[in-house]
Order: C-alpha cells, then sequence, then structure tokens
C-alpha cells in the first residue's frame, strides 16, 4: 500500500504491530506527529495524553518481545470522546462545569478497560458538542472543529472532534457516543464510517450520560472492518451496567466477507422528504444500486410514525438530560461560581448557569418543562408511548426486509455559524437518525460519495436488534464494490500554521 | 398549551437551578415556545393502551450480590471538590430551624 | 383530644436496612466511619456511574412485606425523585413511585387490651441520603456521603390511626417487627428507624378526612408521641376557632417541643418523578417470593399465641419473652432441650426473663434447660441455682460441672443433717427455749443457721422436718 502511516486501516496497523514489522512505540510517535501538525487546524483533540499512550504503547512493544498476546488492538492509536471517563486523565464532556475534573485513576469507562484490554494505545480525548448535545461540535466549552474537507464547514455533532481525527488521519479510530445520531451524522459529514450498536450492546459505565435509554457507545472508523475491529473490541455484558445486554460479543469476521447477495433492503417512504439535498437524494440512490447490483433487492417499507421521530425524541432526551444534569452542583467536584457568601440556592443557580452553556441549558429547561407534575402525561409518558408506536413500526418492517436505508443526514456538512441561530433548523439535521435510538436497533453510516463540491455523504442502513452482523456485512460489500474510502480530506487543508 | 410566559421560564429554571440573564430569559421563552410547537404535534397520535417504552430494549433487572467492595480513597472522593473542610464537602450554610436534626426537608427535600 | 374531633393519622416510615453494601453500588455500606470513606464513583454520582440493585436489600424489603402480608408486585419499578440538596449528589434520589414492590398489608396494634390490624398502603424500596452537618452558627455546612445510597424502605400507613397513643405503638410494633426479622437495628437515634407523619381531624362521626400537615423529623422514639399529640392539639385550637387547618409540611423541633411551617414559594416542590432509564423493571418471580418466605421466622404474635395457648404461659410473660428475637429463641431453644413441655416453661422463662439483658445473654439454652433440671429434682437448692447462674454467665461453664466442682449438690444425709440440727439447737439454747414456748416462727432462724453450718447445701425441706423433730423431742425428753 502506498498510503502513508496515518491513512493505513487499523486492521492493517495491528498486524504490523503483531508481526513485528512496526512498533507500537514508532506508530505512537507518528500519530503524535499528525496531531501536533493537523490538529491545529482542526482543533479535534482537547487533551492529548503522549504519557499515558506512551506507557500503553511500550507495554505493547514489551509483550511482544516476551511472545505474549497484546490483542487484537495491538498498538493501534485511538483516541475517545470526551464523554468517555478515563482514570487520571482530564475528562470534560466538553463543558466548562467540568473543566479540570481529573477523574480517580481507578475509574474508567468498561470500555475503556476493553480498548486497553485489547492493546490499542488510547492517545487523547476528543472534543464534542458539550455533554454531546448538538449536531456541528459547535457547542463544545472550549472551541470547534473543523471539517478537514472545508475548514470553514462543521464537522457535524456531537461527535465532531471523533469523525475529524479520524478523517484526518490523526488516530486510527475512535469511539463516540450516538444518542439521535452523534456518530453517524459527523460520520457522514465526514466521510468516515460510524457504528451506533443495538442500545444496550455496548457497556454505558464510565460514559457521561446525556439520555440514559438512548446512549450508545460506537465506533468511527475509516473502513468498515476498522469499525468491526473496535466494535468487537468494547461489545458485550458488563455486570456494572443495568442495561448491558447478556449476550457474549458478536464475532463479525464472516459478515465482512459474506456479501451482499440476498439482503432485502426497504426504503421507507415516509423519509422521502423534501427538505433533502438533491446530491444527497443522487449519491444514496446510486448506493442502493450497487448495493442491487451486488444481489441485494431494494423494496419501499413503511415507518407510518416516522413524522414523530423528532417530537418524540427532543422530550424523551432533554426530560433524561435534565436529571442525568443534576448532578452538576458545584459541590463533589467540577467548578463553582459564585462568592464565598451565598446562599444554597444561589451557588446552585449560579455555577449551573455560568458551567452549562446556551444548548444545555435550553435542553435542561425543555426536559424540567416536560417532567413537570400536571406535565408529565402529556409531554413525558405520551413521547414514550409514541416511542413504543416507533419501535412497532420497526419492527414491522423488519418482517418483511432485513436493513432499512435513508440518507444519514439531510444535506452534507454545513457552515460554521449556519444554524446557530435557530435550534429547530439544528434539530432538523438529525431526522433520518433519531428512529434508530428511539427504537433501540443498530445502525451505521457508511460513506457513499461526494458533493461536487468534494464534500462527503453517507448512506444509513439500520438492521434488527443485535445484528449489527448484517449491517456490517452489507457495509463491506458496498465499500469493496466503491472506492470512497481511498478518498482522503485535501492535505493543503491541514498543513501550514493553524488556525483552529 | 399556549406559549410560555416569563413566569414560565423564571418557575422552570427555579426548578432546574439554572441562573439566567435578562435576556437569556427572553430568549428562551421564545426558543421554547417554538419547539413546544412541534412537540405539541404528539397529541395527534392515537396513543390508547400503549404502554410507555422506558427502555430501548425489553430487559428485566439484574441483581448483585450484597457483597461490599472497596471503597475509593477519601482523597479520591474529595480532592476535587471546589471547596472542602478537612474531608468533608463544604457548601454554603444551609439554613434551617434550630433543633430540626439534620434539616431533611429543610431547605431540600425528604427521602 | 378535644371531644369534637377525631384525629386521623398516617405514618410514613422509613428503616434503614442493614445490608453489608449500599442499594445501587458495591460500596461498603459501614455505619461510624470516618467521613466520606464509603464512598464510589456511584455514591459521589461521578460522571457515567451507574446503578445496579443489591439483591440483599431486595430479600430484607421482601421479609417484611411477607411478614406484613402485602401483595408482592411481580414487577415494580424504580423511579427518579428531583430535588437538589448537598447531601442527594445525583440531584435525585432512587425511589420507587407509582410501581411499589409491595401493596397493602397490616401491622397488628394492641391497644387497651384489644388489637386491631392497621391498613399499609405501601412498602416502597429507595436509597438514603447522604448527611449535611450545619456548624451552630456557622458560615458553611459540611457534606458527609458515607450514609448515601445505603437502602431503606418506606413503610407508609393509610390514615388508619386514631390517637398519639396508636401511632406510638404502631411504631413500637414496626420497629420490634424490623428487628425480628433482622432488617435494621431499628434506632431511631441512630436514624435507623425515621417516622413522618400525617396528621388531620375530623368531627367526631364524620367520615371524610379533614385537612392534613404532614410532620418530619420525628427523630426519636420518645418524640413519636409527644410531636403527634402536640400537632392534634395545634389543629384543634384551629378548628375550635373556627379556623381552617393548612395543607402543609411541618418541621418538628424537639429542643422547643413546637414544630415549624416549611411553607415558602421559594421551597415549592416538584420531584419530576419519572422511571429511571438505568434500572430496567424489578421482576420478582413466585420461586424468590417462595424462598424468603420460607426463611421468615415465626413472627411475635404468633409465638405468643403459641406460648399462652400450648404453655400456658401468661399474656405479660408470652409479651416480654416476645420483645426480642434473640430472646424469644432462647426461650424457644431452652424449653427444646430441656424435653419437659409445658411444666417447664414457667421456670425457663422466669430464668431467662430474670437476667438484666436478656437479649444480649450469654448462657446457652441448653444450660438453661440443664440448670431448671438441677432444681427440679432438688439436686441444688433454688437459692444455689442463683450462684450457678452467675458463674455460668461470666464464664460459660455447664451448671452440672459448676455444681460438681464446686461441690454444692444438696446435702440430703439424714445423719449428717441431723447431726447440724443438734449443733444449732445446743448453740442458741434461748431461741430453742422460745420456740417451744410458742414462737414457731423461729424454725426459719434455726434453718438458716443449719445452712450456714451446710455452706448452703442442706437441703432446706429436709432440715426443716429434723428441725422440728428435734425441736419437740428434745423439749419433751427434758
Ligand atoms: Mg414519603
Ligand atoms: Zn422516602
Amino acid at each position: 500500500m502506498s498510503e502513508p502511516l496515518h491513512y493505513l486501516p487499523a486492521t492493517e496497523l495491528a498486524r504490523r504491530v503483531r508481526a513485528r514489522e512496526l512498533s507500537a512505540l514508532e506508530l505512537l510517535r507518528a500519530t503524535l506527529d499528525r496531531i501536533g501538525a493537523a490538529d491545529p487546524h482542526l482543533g479535534a483533540f482537547l487533551h492529548v495524553d503522549a504519557d499515558g499512550a506512551e506507557r500503553q504503547a511500550a507495554a505493547v512493544d514489551q509483550a511482544l518481545a516476551r511472545r505474549d498476546d497484546p490483542g487484537p488492538l495491538a498498538g493501534v492509536p485511538i483516541a475517545l470522546k470526551d464523554v468517555i471517563v478515563t482514570g487520571g486523565v482530564p475528562t470534560t464532556a466538553g463543558s466548562r462545569i467540568l473543566a479540570g475534573w481529573v477523574p480517580p485513576a481507578s475509574y474508567s469507562a468498561t470500555v475503556v478497560e476493553r480498548l486497553r484490554a485489547a492493546g490499542a494505545v488510547l492517545v487523547g480525548k476528543l472534543n464534542l458538542d458539550e455533554f454531546a448535545m448538538g449536531s456541528s461540535n459547535e457547542n463544545s466549552a472550549f472551541h470547534p472543529v473543523r471539517n478537514p474537507w472545508d475548514l470553514e464547514r462543521v464537522p457535524g455533532g456531537s461527535s465532531g472532534g471523533a469523525a475529524a481525527a479520524v478523517a484526518a488521519g490523526l488516530c486510527a479510530g475512535a469511539l463516540g457516543t450516538d444518542t439521535g445520531g452523534s456518530i453517524r451524522q459527523p460520520a457522514a459529514l465526514c466521510g468516515v464510517v460510524g457504528l451506533k450498536p443495538t442500545y444496550g450492546r455496548v457497556p454505558r459505565y464510565g460514559v457521561v450520560a446525556f439520555a440514559s435509554s438512548l446512549d450508545q457507545v460506537g465506533p468511527l472508523a475509516r473502513t468498515v472492518g476498522d469499525a468491526a475491529l473496535l466494535f468487537e473490541a468494547i461489545a458485550g455484558f458488563d455486570p456494572r451496567d443495568s442495561t448491558s445486554i447478556q449476550e457474549p460479543a458478536p464475532r463479525l469476521a464472516d459478515a465482512l466477507t459474506r456479501g451482499a447477495r440476498g439482503l432485502r433492503i426497504g426504503r421507507p417512504r415516509e423519509l422521502e422528504l423534501p427538505g433533502v439535498d438533491l446530491e444527497v437524494t443522487a449519491a444514496v440512490d446510486a448506493a442502493l444500486d450497487v448495493l442491487t447490483h451486488l444481489g441485494a433487492t431494494v423494496t419501499d417499507v413503511s415507518l407510518p410514525h416516522a413524522a414523530y421521530w423528532l417530537p418524540a425524541y427532543y422530550l424523551v432526551a432533554p426530560a433524561e438530560a435534565s436529571s442525568n444534569l443534576a448532578r452538576y452542583d458545584g459541590v463533589r467536584y467540577g467548578m463553582r461560581a459564585g462568592p464565598p457568601e451565598q446562599s444554597l440556592n444561589d451557588m446552585y443557580a449560579r455555577t449551573r448557569g455560568a458551567g452549562f452553556g446556551a444548548e444545555v441549558k435550553r435542553r435542561i429547561m425543555l426536559g424540567t418543562f416536560a417532567l413537570r407534575s400536571g406535565y408529565y402525561d402529556a409531554y413525558y409518558r405520551k413521547a414514550q408511548q409514541v416511542r413504543a408506536l416507533i419501535a412497532r413500526d420497526h419492527e414491522r418492517a423488519f418482517a418483511e426486509v432485513d436493513l432499512i436505508a435513508t440518507p444519514t443526514s439531510p444535506t452534507p456538512a454545513f457552515r460554521l455559524g449556519e444554524k446557530t441561530q435557530d435550534p429547530v433548523t439544528m434539530y432538523l439535521t438529525d431526522v433520518f437518525t433519531m428512529g434508530a435510538p428511539l427504537a433501540g436497533l443498530p445502525a451505521i453510516s457508511v460513506p457513499c460519495g461526494f458533493t461536487p463540491e468534494g464534500l462527503p455523504v453517507g448512506l444509513q442502513l439500520t438492521a434488527r436488534a443485535l445484528d449489527e452482523a448484517t449491517l456490517l456485512r452489507a457495509a463491506a460489500a458496498y465499500e469493496q464494490a466503491t472506492d470512497h474510502g481511498l478518498r482522503h480530506p485535501p492535505e493543503q487543508n491541514l498543513a501550514g500554521e493553524g488556525r483552529a | 398549551m399556549a406559549a410560555l410566559t416569563r413566569e414560565d421560564v423564571l418557575e422552570i429554571a427555579r426548578l432546574a437551578r439554572l441562573h439566567l440573564e435578562d435576556d437569556e430569559v427572553e430568549r428562551l421563552r421564545g426558543e421554547l415556545s417554538a419547539i413546544l410547537v412541534h412537540m405539541e404535534r404528539l397529541a395527534e397520535v392515537d396513543t390508547d393502551g400503549v404502554e410507555p417504552m422506558t427502555h430501548a430494549v425489553p430487559m428485566q433487572l439484574r441483581l448483585r450480590a450484597d457483597e461490599p467492595g472497596a471503597a475509593l480513597p477519601v482523597e479520591d472522593a474529595v480532592g476535587q471538590a471546589p471547596d472542602r473542610a478537612d474531608d468533608f464537602f463544604q457548601v454554603p450554610h444551609i439554613l434551617r430551624p434550630a433543633g430540626s436534626g439534620d434539616g431533611r426537608g429543610g431547605a431540600g427535600g425528604p427521602t | 383530644m378535644t371531644g369534637r374531633w377525631q384525629p386521623v393519622i398516617g405514618l410514613e416510615v422509613h428503616v434503614q436496612l442493614a445490608t453489608r453494601s449500599k442499594a445501587f453500588s458495591g460500596a461498603p455500606a459501614g455505619f461510624g466511619a470516618p467521613p466520606n470513606s464509603q464512598c464510589d464513583p456511584v455514591v459521589l454520582a461521578l460522571p457515567g456511574s451507574l446503578p445496579v440493585f443489591n439483591r440483599g436489600a431486595l430479600e430484607l424489603a421482601l421479609r417484611l412485606g411477607l411478614a406484613c402480608g402485602s401483595r408482592i408486585r411481580q414487577v415494580s419499578r424504580f423511579a427518579r425523585k428531583h430535588y437538589f440538596y448537598p447531601d442527594l449528589p445525583k440531584g435525585y434520589q432512587i425511589s420507587q413511585y407509582d410501581e411499589p414492590l409491595c401493596d397493602g398489608g397490616t401491622i397488628e396494634v394492641e391497644l387497651g387490651g384489644s388489637t386491631r390490624s392497621v391498613q399499609l398502603r405501601r412498602i416502597h424500596l429507595e436509597e438514603d441520603a447522604g448527611k449535611n452537618l450545619h456548624q451552630p452558627g456557622g458560615r458553611a455546612s459540611h457534606v458527609d456521603l458515607n450514609r448515601a445510597g445505603v437502602p431503606l424502605i418506606e413503610v407508609v400507613s393509610e390514615p388508619d390511626l386514631f390517637s398519639a397513643e396508636e401511632a406510638a405503638e404502631y411504631m413500637r410494633v414496626l420497629r420490634q417487627l424490623c428487628r425480628w426479622l433482622d432488617l435494621s437495628g431499628g434506632d431511631m437515634e441512630k436514624g435507623q428507624l425515621r417516622c413522618d407523619a400525617n396528621v388531620s381531624l375530623r368531627a367526631v362521626g364524620s367520615t371524610e378526612l379533614g385537612t392534613r400537615a404532614e410532620l418530619k423529623n420525628i427523630n426519636s422514639f420518645k418524640f413519636v408521641h409527644h410531636a403527634i399529640e402536640h400537632e392534634i392539639a395545634r389543629q384543634a385550637r384551629i378548628l375550635d376557632q373556627g379556623g381552617t387547618v393548612v395543607q402543609e409540611t411541618r418541621l418538628w423541633d424537639s429542643v422547643a417541643g413546637v414544630s415549624h411551617s416549611m411553607r415558602s414559594k421559594e421551597e415549592a416542590m416538584d420531584y419530576r418523578y419519572f422511571p429511571d432509564p438505568d434500572l430496567p423493571p424489578l421482576a420478582v418471580g413466585d420461586d424468590v417470593i417462595e424462598r424468603v418466605r420460607a426463611s421468615l421466622p415465626e413472627l411475635p404474635a404468633a409465638r405468643r399465641a403459641r406460648w399462652r395457648g400450648e404453655l400456658g404461659l401468661s399474656d405479660d410473660d408470652a409479651r416480654h419473652l416476645a420483645s426480642d428475637r434473640a430472646v424469644a429463641d432462647r426461650f424457644d431453644a431452652a424449653l427444646a432441650a430441656h424435653g419437659g413441655g409445658a411444666a417447664a416453661a414457667k421456670p425457663i422463662a422466669n430464668w431467662i426473663l430474670g437476667e438484666k439483658d436478656a437479649a444480649q445473654s450469654t448462657v446457652a439454652p441448653a444450660h438453661v434447660a440443664e440448670l431448671v433440671r438441677l432444681v427440679e429434682t432438688g439436686t441444688i437448692s433454688g437459692q444455689t441455682g442463683k450462684d450457678v447462674w452467675a458463674e455460668m454467665a461470666a464464664t460459660g461453664e455447664a451448671p452440672t460441672a459448676i455444681v460438681e466442682r464446686r461441690g454444692l449438690t444438696q446435702v440430703r444425709d439424714e445423719g449428717a443433717l441431723e447431726a447440724a440440727c443438734a449443733e444449732a439447737i445446743a448453740a442458741h439454747p434461748t431461741e430453742a427455749a422460745s420456740f417451744r414456748a410458742g414462737k414457731p416462727a423461729l424454725i426459719g432462724f434455726f434453718v438458716g443457721q443449719v445452712m450456714k453450718r451446710t455452706g448452703g447445701r442442706a437441703d432446706p425441706k429436709l432440715v426443716n422436718q429434723i428441725l422440728r423433730r428435734l425441736l419437740s423431742t428434745d423439749g419433751a425428753s427434758r
């Protein structure tokens, strides 16, 4: 392969490290160099843990020297969205209210422990919309992230740092979180693969909660094979998460080579929406043609309640968020605002008023409203009932098809500042991605081409619960039949003086 | 539901313990009212007899054996507090009637 | 109270469950540890921490539910109850709201010789908060989260108590039951048991409930009666003057012996309950219920009835023995070891209840039975038995061994006793003469003298007989 090291797939990097063709420390140094050169243009990282990464890389090399197995991700540089708790390493959730918080050394997310056990080298923490609330990464309390394909555009959100870092080769893969589309939408806007697993498939222990009944951790990667490798490493039952599904971690090698023949793919009529970019529609149509040529069949299906995804989501998610964010109170960790002499309630209100950004406050307000007594039945409970109908729609559709296909995002990456004035317009960017988390289903975004301006477009596939294998199977078949994955962001965007 | 009033916004902010500047109150009043218009479309959906879906995947609670594990070292517990006194977290003085024990239900609520 | 009004009282009682770890995490649930030393990420509500429920807490809650005859829900649910307070780390308490673990049930209360079944509304599971420590006159408060996350049950009665006495008795019975079932130490002063009271008055003869006030912070057993009595009087005064009672929460101030209103717009609560998305529904299968039911000890009321009926114990003895399960169990074990059935019940009860702190006794039930048998057979006197008991309690040695080692067996050798009696009479000629002259009460004096000479080991009955014989014959021969 003529690819530079930083664009090699994680599968290839792990192979080279395990074969001792490349040391983990060499790979880490190349990665840190790449971050040092390119990140000033992107702002993807909030923290680079060079020391910790070096210890992990050295441990991998030592294990290999002893002929021990360092794991399937040996030496592979991975970065984490900064809602994933890393013991001894700052974790901010992109919020001022957590600025400076360093979790106890003994407290790390289960997914962090699993990546380490698999031999991955965790290079740092990635920028995001504050508390994972947003679709453009402009809600980071620290700085926005720029899209490596066009620095004037957003990378999507909330896992914007993860998508940008992976797309620009700042790490071989990343973990993000997806609540209403926060892995898939930025993956689409940055031209990478993003997988949101089935709810309960990947442990949430140690993942800063946004909306507990929706949140899932998943991989962002440059290839479908890399996404599968990361997913295998992090999936599986965890006794520390009461919502973790008691299923063994899936084995996916098979799925990646089975091809698309015989797969039944449905296109929901209700999601042929007027606001979708023509270029996006064209790319998705072309992708489904490719899959048809590969032996899949494409039919229409119905998701009758698709029009209610957005209102259901924007009641359930903020309600749970308003509850999950009550712990940020200036007492045990994080910041406190106001003078030493103040009432308790003033301390709370000032700390939370100053510590949270505008979008987080908006959602806390919305969620608090929806849970108030007297409003609960008409808002929160009603939304959960509609959610049950949305899940039933999917169940019925999956009686007829194996996968549901839509665009991931109605538009390619939009300009920084373009949608910040109107929250509802911003919320509409997740119109295709909210269904899967509401129904608890796995979904993936796969690069499916580019607009004439050179902006990536993503194809979203949704599958039955626990059927990530079929998602990855279709995505892998499509990826092999096309060459979108060979394109990388223009290198001139990432050279010279940084501007992010 | 009519549009939110300024008082609604302030009451919600009080419940959520969020200090809002005056301009924020007005902006949120408009934004939340606009968002709620979208939310109210849910009323169109017939949900008679539909069980609310509280969990994305049907599951039952798993139970943990009653076996104590390790506690965090005290320094890990209180070391990151914005204000502490010895090994306690320190907060602004909580007003309470004299002799009312630890004041549960005073400024806060019952358990 | 004041003739015209009937008080109607409902109690909400929080019971700390004596588990080893916390309700939703493995942090130790130790009491009295240094501040903030019983915390883990879940207790501190660190970002990303998640709850996992403790099976031990469920089983303890089921014990009380089954003991009270509550209906156990096959599926119950945890909800979040929101309010901001420094001792509540998550900003919400995990509790149960509209789907509690137990519905209904009763608690038997005896008052003035009659028994009544007080109706329960529900028993639900929840977690405790930490402790805020207010420096008197200080400028800051301190927070210790050791108690945060300790499992609680909340036992909610119907408004089915009609006097302060009845409420206090209900609390006593509930505390006894919690101890009996090993749920909790039940110590109000340690906060293991906490009581909130809903009090209202209605015109005598009316069936409608009046407006109620909720009385909180009754933090000692001795205040239950007093605080409720005080609230009844307060409301009666208002109603007598033609006023109306305001629905409100009032805080009991045990120092001043008054309550204060907590009403304030600033503090208006809206708990914003919703099902906790981190905790799927709690399913309790019949197998679990039957296993817990099978493990329940015989309950105090059943045991008292059995003792009265089968053993003929007095109501008073039965009540005392049943005041504590350790005492009751020791009684039953001693009775079984003795094997003598009803006849042995009273002496065994006497020995066990005769101890200062019967619940803490170190005397083994088998030894109690053995001692009773020694006295029964006349091997030792009752008086000697008391000495033996003291030694048993101190050393744990078996009574037979003590009696043998110390040579305490009663002397019943008539020849030896006759000699001792003769000596006693000879040594006290004046008293002997008085006895013969018609002072029969002096026989006690001589028995005492003989006991002294025999080291207390003489069989007093036999001594009595011999003395009477000698005192009459001697007199005749002189
Ligand atoms: Mg209550
Ligand atoms: Zn309670």
